[in-house]
């Protein structure tokens, strides 16, 4: 288990599957939260490796995420761009517990040089 | 780590005994005492309390007992001669009141004292209750005990209606057995998938499906606001969306807590459950805990399967010779009579993972295993189940799976055939002649190699000649196997039909084509039966397959946001930097003092850095964030504008020049037709964008030549011109046919429109689908019947009903909110290092 500060960041039912909604941070990037149609969430920074496309906006399928402005894949679970495209996203480390959502406090607010797999 | 500890002799009773005192008559507590007793049955002097007034029971066979199909006697695990037998003295019905550990003792409530050498917390859980208004109300039952379902029994035979909360394992198995039971049953689920936690969407689409069809009622994406209630009793059930189900009786099954209260009270360690060691030993040497009320290893279970292992490793330590108990990979099967349903292990994907897909709709049949780094990590099954213990052992284990990965989801006996049997087009050569190829065409191999023989070198030709997979194409992988093992090398395998996607084998045609045969009407369903290689789908095939439904089923399809493009679903245009441009419409291109005014006003308090005029003599305004759309469209709205759909796949613009009424040139009113004809096709939803203009003369000054539809005014009346487009590739109209009237003109735009919207492939424009189908095709389409324009014109105006909605006044109103409004915001360095919640 990670060991730091986690922010609660409300319920799981602020997002519902299939949909992203966004965190912005004073001084730091603006975060995206993603929930799949498979019931998991991942929060990655809210910008494409490619040129800085909003993935929120994007359309989520499996644990991807498809880039609203060229369509890149970006994988939800690594950050990293898929097929031929070479990239990747910071992640923000991310847990669910009793109903609401936890984000790395750490991670959000910078720090973000190793980024870690979402939880 | 708490090894195993020896009581001295200070502590042993006179009867040579230690006493091992257990919080708990369910499960895990009598086979906890069940695992020691067979290891050592003369350690212990045993006391079990149980808060239930009767003897221990297998919890897990309620279901079957509520639909009727066992008896209470069924499930007896223990029944009173196996206390006795074994000197165990139950206390049922004097629940414990707390711990006393300073005294090792636990003090019953009617102040019975019972100490204890060794303690055994088996609490269970609690079933969780939703807080909202009318939850203690007489008649809300909860599904837990023998208790709760002799309440369901006694509603059930006065008959009427019930409302299930929760559509999880335990909500579907209480919904069976009151539907068994006669009552009408409705189960309400707050996430949009039943049982989401165990199923993928796909299964779930199907297990809903099922259970609509024997006569219940599922809504998903429900959530409870109150429970109504009349003369004191429960009444019914209404939603946050405002509709109210009638209901005798409510269940609520939305799922369950670890029991921790005696331990918390104790001073043990807690968090969601009693915290354990390996050994179920908790933060307290002298106290263990088994079962649902535990956490190990950071996981509590509410399955039965766990508890097997944990009592084991329980009794082990209990009786000092310590095993350690590592965690459970735990399945799912729905005890519900015919519907087979199979879930294990983790079928959420993951780096590196890949799923293997298999579907048949003729059998109702949907697999997917999960295949990481070799090894089987998960399975789904639904229809055919068969093969569940066997992914189940393999997931367990851990075994290699790379040398039968081809054949997995065919299943053990195919699999493990071996060597060449696991090779899919080997096991097809095995097939004999007379082997039904085709379910649907009723095709033998032999029919279908002999038509091979006779030329047939391709999987079209195969469907032209002998019929084999020109149906529901279920069997395209064995007629393919049959080419290559027939042709040999001769057998290039290339399909000539371009796919939707990677995750399907049909082409847009017979996409499209089959919705509207076999009567589809929602995405997944769409994937289920024609066999979808993915569980949903990618971001080529969802918008897609969402539009042929829309445009298949107009008033009747429910649009799915999710798969809609970015614009779409935010009505405005998104840019490079991520803010978003909004353009309203402005009919035919005419705009009014009022209207300019009301644009200047919003570029001015919205700080919007550019204005442009567009194309489509449309106004477009930069810069707007997405927060702040809903606002600008209020202001918008307010002076009478609507959505200009300049982000859609839609209808765009319709262009015009100022025609008779002010140009010396001009043959008929083009501005007014313009106008008139805008007002009709706005909203429509297209295969890609459609653009529409109308000239007042030959001059062409609307560039109607150069559009989607074209009409070039004449003096004698209408010349309609289709299939034309700017951009990359030019390509100038055809002249569809002329016509003498405005009416005429508005009719056959009507139909073509429709024409187009009813056979292009998704993101095909105009001008590539004419170059594919040939004009003559189109006018064939249009005018062979002298009742086709007739007809697509009305089909056309039937779905336009349902479409000129400004969606900018719904989110205006509230709808989809979300959208618009961020989660939170994090402000590291305010006092208040908290993200602040938006209401």
């Amino acid at each position: 288990m990670m060991i730091g500060d986690w922010l609660d960041i409300g319920p799981t039912t602020q997002i519902a599957p299939g949909n992203a909604r966004t965190l912005p941070v004073r001084g730091a990037e603006e975060i995206a939260v993603f929930h799949t149609m498979r019931g998991e969430f991942f929060a990655l920074v809210n910008a494409c490796p490619h040129k800085r496309g909003p993935l929120s906006q994007g359309i989520v399928h499996g644990d991807v995420v498809t880039c609203p402005l060229h369509n890149w894949n970006i994988s939800l679970r690594s950050g990293e761009a898929l097929g031929d495209d070479e990239g990747c996203v910071p992640t923000i480390p991310l847990k669910v517990d009793a109903g609401r959502l936890y984000l790395l406090r750490e991670a959000v607010v910078g720090r973000r040089e190793q980024p870690s797999k979402a939880a | 780590m708490n090894a195993p500890m020896t009581f001295g002799n200070d502590n042993v009773p006179s009867s040579g005994r230690e006493r091992l005192v257990v919080i708990g008559n369910g499960m895990a507590g009598c086979r906890a005492v069940e695992e020691i007793l067979a290891r050592d049955p003369n350690r212990y002097s045993i006391v079990i309390f149980g808060a239930e007034p009767r003897v221990n029971y297998n919890r897990i066979m309620l279901s079957p007992v509520l639909a009727g199909e066992k008896a209470f006697d069924d499930i007896v695990i223990n029944p009173t001669a196996w206390y006795e037998d074994n000197a165990i003295e139950l206390i049922s019905g004097d629940p414990v009141d707390h711990i006393d550990r300073a005294t090792q003792s636990v003090i019953a409530r009617s102040g019975r004292v019972e100490p204890y050498d060794r303690l055994l917390i088996a609490t269970g859980s609690d079933p969780f209750i939703i807080p909202v208004p009318g939850h203690k109300l007489p008649g809300v039952v909860t599904f837990r005990d023998l208790d709760d379902v002799d309440k369901m029994l006694a509603a059930a035979d006065r008959g009427g209606a019930a409302v299930v909360i929760g559509g999880g394992l335990l909500g579907l198995e209480a919904a069976h057995g009151l539907h068994l039971r006669g009552m009408d049953v409705t189960v309400i689920h707050l996430m949009p998938t039943l049982m989401e936690r165990q199923l993928d969407e796909a299964a779930g689409w199907l297990l809903k499906a099922e259970l609509e069809r024997r006569g219940q009622t599922i809504l998903t994406g429900a959530d409870t606001a109150e429970i109504i209630e009349k003369d004191g009793q429960v009444a019914g059930v209404r939603l946050k969306d405002g509709r109210e189900i009638a209901a005798d009786i409510v269940v609520m099954a939305v799922g369950i807590r670890p029991a921790t209260g005696l331990a918390k009270a104790a001073g043990l360690d807690v968090e969601r459950g009693i915290m354990v060691d390996d050994h179920m030993v908790t933060s307290d040497p002298a106290i263990m805990a088994v079962g649902e009320c535990v956490q190990h290893r950071g996981t509590c279970y509410g399955l039965v399967a766990p508890l097997w292992d944990m009592c084991r490793a329980l009794a082990d330590h209990a009786t000092d010779a310590p095993s350690g108990y590592l965690g459970s990979v735990t399945s799912t099967k729905l005890k519900v009579s015919g519907i087979d349903l199979f879930s294990a292990g983790d079928f959420s994907g993951g780096d590196g993972a890949e799923d293997i897909v298999m579907r048949d709709a003729a059998r109702g049949v949907y697999k997917r295993v999960i295949v990481k780094d070799d090894k089987l990590v998960g399975a789904v099954l639904y229809g055919d189940t068969a093969d569940g213990s066997w992914y189940f052992d393999l997931l367990k284990k851990g075994e290699d799976v790379s040398d039968i990965r081809d054949a997995l989801i065919f299943g053990q006996a195919f699999a493990s055939g071996g060597g060449a049997l696991a090779d899919p087009n080997a096991a097809v050569a095995a097939l004999s002649d007379d082997a039904e190829i085709c379910g649907c065409n009723g095709v033998s191999k032999k029919t279908v190699v002999d038509s091979i023989l006779a030329g047939s070198c391709s999987l079209d030709a195969v469907r032209s000649t002998c019929k084999a997979s020109a149906s529901c194409g279920s069997c395209t992988g064995l007629v393919e196997s049959l080419l290559s093992l027939t042709m040999g090398a001769d057998y290039g395998g290339a399909r000539t039909v371009k796919t939707v996607c990677k995750c399907t084998s049909f082409g847009h045609d017979d996409v499209r084509r089959l919705i509207l045969e076999k009567n589809l009407r929602a995405i997944p369903q769409v994937m289920q039966e024609l066999h979808w290689t993915t569980p949903d789908g990618c971001s080529s095939c969802r918008p897609a397959l969402n539009y042929y439904l829309l445009c298949a089923w107009p008033g009747e399809y429910e649009d799915d946001q999710k798969s809609r493009f970015v614009n779409e679903r935010m009505h405005a245009n998104i840019q490079k930097d991520g803010t978003y441009s909004v353009v309203p419409r402005m009919w035919g291109g005419l705009t009014s003092p009022r209207e300019l005014r009301a644009i200047a006003d919003v570029v001015e308090k919205f700080n919007a850095p550019m204005v442009k005029v567009t194309g489509g003599q449309r106004l477009d305004i930069f810069g707007i964030k997405k927060e702040d759309l809903p606002a600008v469209w209020a202001d918008l709205n307010a002076a009478g504008m609507v959505s200009g759909h300049a982000y859609g796949k839609s209808l765009r613009t319709v262009k015009t020049c100022v025609g008779s009424e002010w140009c010396r040139f001009g043959t008929q009113d083009s501005t007014g037709l313009g106008v008139k004809i805008e007002q009709m096709t706005w909203g429509s939803w297209m295969p890609h964008k459609f653009k529409i203009a109308v000239s007042g003369c030959p001059r062409n000054c609307a560039e109607a030549t150069i559009k989607d539809f074209g009409i070039v005014c004449v003096d004698s009346g209408y010349e309609l011109h289709i299939g034309g487009n700017g951009g990359i590739k030019v390509r100038a109209t055809d002249l569809l046919c002329k016509v003498a009237t405005e009416a005429e003109a508005m009719d056959v735009c009507a139909a073509f429109t429709q024409l187009y919207r009813e056979q292009a492939w998704y993101l095909e424009r105009t001008a590539p689908w004419i170059e594919r189908v040939g004009l003559d095709h189109v006018k064939a389409a249009l005018f062979d019947d002298p009742d086709s324009v007739r007809q697509l014109a009305a089909r056309f105006r039937f779905s336009q009903q349902f479409s000129q909605d400004d969606p900018w006044a719904k989110r205006v109103a509230g709808e989809d909110r979300e959208l618009h409004q961020h989660l939170a915001e994090v402000r590291p360095f305010a006092p208040a290092a908290h993200p602040k919640e938006f209401a």
